[in-house]
């Protein structure tokens, strides 16, 4: 079964971290990433550009709609995914337990639909 | 079909139905259609049993049946889905497995009631879905229960079943690293129906006896199928020790009684001696620090004392302390300081609730004011209670609760 990991957290918050902890956090996620690798669950992982360099994009009646940044005023923001496959939903908890922002920010697990007709 | 037979069949569909579902659920690997099997498998027992006699193992007989049914069920589905989806191509689920370890002789019921209390699911939905597997009850019963319309509970269950299919939760009792947190989700699932049956939220019954006896009967499971665990026997003791009170607690005109006023003959003694012994037991097993256990002997010790004055406040007070000390809380705090009244006086309880409500706690919760209020008519202070029991009565949710305290109300106002 394959789930995807998404990643909120504050980037004000993360903003207010001193060097230090930016780079001790950055180690553990190279950690992490290699341990998930290891056990065979990894499919894909991505740390996101802040939201300041995202773009919103919409059509409506046939216009392309452009604007800067993402809708709506959240507290967290996405910041990066795991792609995973695991046996079953606590599989997936317990790897998104281990991901460091799960201390800071919060991992939402979503199960991605399997293909069609897989038998 | 005898009519003993009948009875034995019901009997039967009455006992083992739970333990049936449950083994289905893990050989089929969906909650519906094990239902519907199971269901199907009792209507050829009472077709079969009368001509060919009872089978030996009733319980594995009614699984296989069950399952060879669900197995001609999904060979004609595939079929049929083949047939389909030469014309319309459209997306299907693969069809559920029909392996796992179940077996007619295991007990699945653990299996079953760590998924449908697992912590990704909301906490209605676990209590729906609790409710109509492991207890039988119907998507109408257990509308009515939460005083919900229909359709809104046959959605919930719905939805909750879809998330443990989609998501994937599996149908396990969950390794031992997990137990103890998992564990302590499904307590607090058993435990909230018994108290929604116990002090009803809403409604114009103050208790709801199936759902205690609910929940007492999933306690009994917890507690056979995990006996080394402390905090099953706790919970289990716990809610063994209120509900020997439920009798006693309602007027014959359905309005409250209050403990101090209670007929303890009535008092159910077999519960009272049962719901004791699991409390030694749980806490030979270490269940002294589990919430459950402190709250259990509390419920012990009114429920040996003689009367409501002969009481062992002191004890009381000392074992909400050590509560408080462990699970600290503010319901934990009120409830102390009701004993503190009774062992020391009313004044010393009501500064306690005096704090409370300055801290700005449980401003939403009709007992706090209530309790002030009957602290404040113990002191003689009747105009100062009737204020306070006119503020419960604005944040009361269930009629007999209301008119007791409506009565207290114009009670102390004629003072």
């Amino acid at each position: 079964m394959k789930y995807l990991l998404l990643i909120y957290q504050s980037e004000t918050a993360v903003g207010t971290q001193d060097d230090e902890m930016r780079k001790a956090v950055l180690a553990e996620y190279g950690a992490v990433t290699a341990e998930v690798k290891a056990s065979g669950h990894y499919l894909a992982a991505e740390r996101l550009q802040p939201i300041a360099t995202a773009t919103t994009v919409r059509v409506r009646d046939g216009k392309t709609l452009t604007t800067d940044g993402p809708f709506a005023e959240t507290r967290e923001q996405l910041a990066g995914f795991y792609m995973i496959d695991a046996e079953h939903l606590d599989d997936a908890i317990a790897i998104a337990a281990r991901i460091p922002s799960v201390r800071f920010g919060s991992i939402e697990v979503r199960p991605i639909w399997p293909p069609p007709y897989c038998e | 079909m005898s009519s003993s037979g009948w009875t034995d069949l019901e009997k039967l569909f009455r006992e083992e139905r739970d333990r049936i579902l449950a083994t289905l659920i893990g050989l089929l690997g969906d909650f519906d259609l094990a239902e519907e099997m199971m269901q199907e498998a009792f209507v050829v027992a009472l077709d079969q049993w009368p001509v060919q006699g009872q089978p030996e193992n009733p319980r594995a007989w009614l699984v296989s049946t069950a399952r060879h049914k669900a197995v001609d069920r999904i060979r004609r589905d595939a079929l049929h889905r083949e047939k389909l989806t030469e014309v319309t191509m459209e997306r299907e689920e693969a069809p559920m497995p029909l392996e796992g370890d179940s077996s007619p002789l295991t007990d699945d019921r653990l299996r079953l009631i760590f998924t449908c209390c697992h912590p990704s699911l909301a906490l209605e939905g676990q209590v729906a879905l609790t409710l109509r597997t492991l207890c039988g009850l119907t998507t109408e019963e257990i509308a009515r229960v939460f005083l919900v319309p229909l359709p809104t509970m046959a959605q919930r269950l719905v939805r909750v079943k879809n998330k443990i299919r989609s998501a994937k939760i599996p149908y396990r009792v969950p390794p031992a690293e997990l137990l103890p947190e998992r564990l302590d989700a499904v307590m607090t699932t058993v435990y909230l129906i018994f108290t929604e049956g116990y002090a009803a939220t809403g409604g114009e019954t103050l208790i709801r006896g199936e759902l205690c006896s609910e929940a007492i009967r999933l306690g009994r499971i917890l507690v056979e199928l995990l006996p080394e665990r402390a905090e099953p026997a706790a919970l289990e003791a716990l809610m063994l020790l209120h509900d020997s009170r439920r009798c006693a607690r309602v007027g014959s005109d359905g309005e409250i009684v209050l403990l101090e006023h209670q007929d303890r003959g009535v008092w159910n003694r077999g519960q009272i001696e049962e719901g004791i012994g699991l409390l030694e037991r749980s806490l030979s097993r270490g269940g002294a620090r589990c919430r459950y256990a402190l709250e259990a002997a509390i419920a012990a010790v009114h429920a040996q004392a003689a009367s409501y004055e002969q009481t062992d406040w002191r004890e009381i007070a000392a074992l909400y302390s050590r509560l408080l000390q462990l699970h600290p809380s503010p319901v934990v705090q009120l409830n102390r300081a009701v004993a503190v009244a009774m062992a020391e006086g009313p004044e010393f309880g009501l500064r306690i609730l005096d704090d409370l409500e300055r801290q700005g706690e449980l401003q939403e919760y009709h007992l706090l004011p209530a309790a002030q209020a009957d602290l404040l008519r113990r002191m003689g202070r009747f105009s100062d209670a009737a204020g306070y029991y006119a503020r419960a009565i604005a944040l009361v949710g269930n009629g007999p609760e209301r008119r007791f305290l409506e009565r207290a109300l114009a009670d102390a106002s004629g003072r």
